[in-house]
């Protein structure tokens, strides 16, 4: 790895040229069609009625997800968000069982009780989005203290919105993860907006980085469009917490396509805002043409994965329509872990 | 009533509650998150930034101790703050500020300050938004002296309640089931309040007395009709408010009726029902009692994604009507 970095400082490639071989690239792409694709797909799936509840969607954000899930393992672990269907896919999980969830069926990754809000995969180490904007950050410190305390070696990534760095839990988690020196990575998700308030109207820094000085640790930006730039900090922060030296804060800066959840007049921005980023920015284009640019891929590459993409999603829709929903006298299950009268 | 009284929903009679009370008093202020230009997640204030503009339609941070403790603040020094929860179930975020601070501080400085602070939680199950973001936690809060917690069931009654609540002098918290936004009603024009601390019976009746509360008023009432046709003639109380509770309303129903149901969607143990079974235990009501008192609440569950068991936590109107039937009819 090191001296492929040297030659690849030498040849001026981006980061993840000089990490990754060309067939993970191409599976990095592939991922990111299948997050986006997921999306359309459960979208339309709402549309027809077939899924009920609310979802958000992260159209616009698949380069964030995939760059800091990249360097992680198995056994890392994430804490994910409401707008959490990327990191799911980017740290592991099965489209299907997503689906099935999203249909509310006993084969779904929560057994029907949580929904797209809620989507989790622990075999994977995703321990769960949040319908709470900032509870997962502390979580991810106490997982990254646990594996402190039992020296396993496992780092922590902490995925939250710009909109979560106003709440007290997030001040108080970097807090504990610095004094602590905890394995942890977190990572804001900056797309502009906590649902209509942009962080100019919300946030008293210019840049949600600029909060990591107060607490004694790392504050680094990225484009959060550029796979391979979010992938060089997810690397050096995750090799910054296995080494001991503790917590990093990374602001991933992108942008949502889609309204904030299901109904959105789009009031608090621009149509010429959101053109701007789906035109000139869009995350998996811009990857595309780089990998096209450096002769990772071709168009009938591109093609290719195009369909592996749809015919996966489409086995995923139908699996979640197979599936058994609950029992309603399982009502209670899962309450407990030991059934309690 | 008057033939001329136009029909509201809920959330308008909610918005033209605020705006009349923010026009006749400078100091009215509304904060919460999303409130401005979105209009609120449920559209309550809709367009009323337009209107007042963002230094008194204020939006916040996401930021729930930290902004329900600027309007406690705001309160206690000459402001009218109504506080708006994006969802009830953010009130746990709120809660130092709710329980240690707004509800007590009047009675730690010896009455020398109130907090006539209104505090907003939309509410309650049935959209599919799961566990997080479907909870009725209103007897928390009603469990605390120095608050005041009130359910307003109807359109005419949230825009006389909220009126009611920004004119006292302390913290009035309203919970507003999200299926009652739609619902719409008579709504007279004008100022009007409906007071807190008083029930409503709804519909009167001889043989059962159901009391419920905010959306259930509405199942409760359908279940009477029904059974009405079976000839069980069901005395239905709105109870309106569940901190203070009007005492006196409930008492005289069930020494009328001698039977007594409570339904509400909160989860069914230690809630609500406990509080008005034990008072009616405690009262010269018990006497007049020709059965068990019946609790019908939410299921001992966190609210379920599943539409199917989602609809299963919470009582419905089928079983609102078998369990009345069997209550009326003894059988038990
Ligand atoms: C404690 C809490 N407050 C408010 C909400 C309602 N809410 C859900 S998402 C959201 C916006 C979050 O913004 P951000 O953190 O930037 O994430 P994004 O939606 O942009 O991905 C809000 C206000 C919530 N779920 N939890
Ligand atoms: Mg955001």
């Amino acid at each position: 790895m090191a001296t492929a970095k040297k030659a690849a400082e030498q040849s001026n490639l981006p980061f993840a040229y000089t990490q990754y071989s060309h067939e993970q690239l191409r599976d990095v792409l592939r991922k990111m069609y299948l997050i986006r694709r997921f999306e359309e797909g459960a979208e339309d799936s709402y549309m027809r009625g077939l899924i009920h509840g609310t979802m958000h969607l992260s159209i616009g954000q698949e380069a964030s997800a995939m760059g800091i899930c990249m360097p992680l393992t198995d056994e890392d672990q994430i804490t994910s968000t409401h707008r959490g269907h990327g990191h799911s896919i980017a740290k592991g999980a099965d489209v299907k069982k997503m689906f099935a969830e999203f249909f509310g069926k006993t084969t779904g990754y929560c057994k029907g009780r949580g929904g797209s809000m809620h989507i989790a995969d622990v075999s994977k180490g995703n321990l769960g989005a949040n319908g709470i904007v900032a509870g997962g950050i502390p979580i991810a410190v106490g997982a990254a203290l646990s594996a402190k305390r039992l020296g396993n070696g496992k780092v922590v990534v902490s995925f939250f919105g710009d909109g979560a760095n106003n709440e007290g839990a997030f001040h108080e988690s970097l807090n504990m993860a610095s004094i602590w020196k905890l394995p942890v990575i977190f990572v804001c998700e900056n797309n502009g907006y906590g649902m209509s308030t942009s962080t100019a109207r919300s946030t008293a820094v210019a840049n949600i980085a600029d909060r990591a000085a107060a607490y004694s640790m790392p504050g680094v930006i990225v484009d959060g469009n550029n796979f391979s730039e979010v992938a060089e900090a997810s690397h050096a922060a995750i090799e910054r917490a296995r080494a001991g030296e503790g917590p990093t804060l990374i602001e991933s800066k992108t942008y949502r396509y889609r309204g904030h959840s299901k109904s959105d007049r789009n009031r608090y921005r621009t149509k010429e805002e959101i053109e701007d980023w789906m035109t000139n920015r869009d995350p998996i284009t811009l990857f595309e043409t780089e990998l096209k640019e450096f002769g990772v891929i071709d168009d009938k590459g591109i093609e290719a994965i195009r369909e592996d993409v749809a015919r996966e999603i489409a086995e995923g829709i139908e699996f979640a329509k197979e599936g058994p929903m609950p029992e309603i006298s399982d009502l209670a299950q899962f309450v407990y872990t030991e059934e309690v009268a | 009533m008057d033939a001329a009284v136009r029909e509201l929903s809920y959330s308008q009679a909610i918005q033209e509650a605020m705006a009349i009370a923010m026009e006749a008093d400078e100091r009215v202020i509304l904060m919460g998150e999303d409130i401005g230009v979105y209009g609120g997640a449920f559209q309550v204030t809709g367009d009323l930034v337009e209107r007042f503009g963002p230094d008194r339609v204020m939006d916040t941070p996401i930021s729930e101790l930290g902004g329900a403790g600027v309007a406690v603040g705001a309160a206690v020094t000459g402001l009218r703050p109504i506080f708006e929860f994006q969802f009830s179930d953010f009130a746990t975020l709120g809660m130092e500020q709710i329980v240690n601070q707004a509800a007590k501080m009047r009675f730690m400085l010896g009455g020398e300050v109130s907090v006539p602070v209104v505090m907003r939680f939309p509410a309650g199950s049935g959209t599919g938004a799961a566990a997080q973001h479907s909870q009725s936690l209103e007897a928390w809060l009603a469990h605390v002296p120095g608050l005041k917690v009130i359910q307003p069931a109807t359109p005419h009654d949230v825009k006389g309640m909220l009126l009611a609540a920004v004119a006292d002098p302390d913290p009035v918290m309203i919970f507003e089931h999200k299926l009652l936004y739609k619902m719409k009603g008579p709504v007279p024009e004008g100022h009007y309040t409906v007071p807190i601390g008083k029930a409503e019976v709804r519909r009167e009746g001889r043989d059962l007395t159901i009391v419920a509360t905010s959306i259930m008023v509405h199942k409760a009432l359908e279940a009477a009709e029904t059974l009405a046709g079976e000839g069980i003639d069901i005395e239905v109380i709105d109870l309106r408010t569940i901190r203070p509770i009007d005492r006196e309303t409930v008492i005289e129903s069930v020494k009328k009726t001698s039977r007594l149901m409570c339904v509400y969607e909160a989860v069914k143990t230690l809630g609500i029902g406990a509080e008005i079974s034990a008072m009616i235990a405690e009262s010269e009501a018990f006497d007049y009692l020709d059965a068990p008192i019946v609790r019908l609440g939410g299921a001992e569950t966190p609210i379920p994604y599943n539409p199917e068991l989602e609809k299963a936590a919470v009582p419905q109107v089928p079983g609102i009507v078998a369990a009345a039937r069997d209550l009326a009819k003894g059988v038990r």
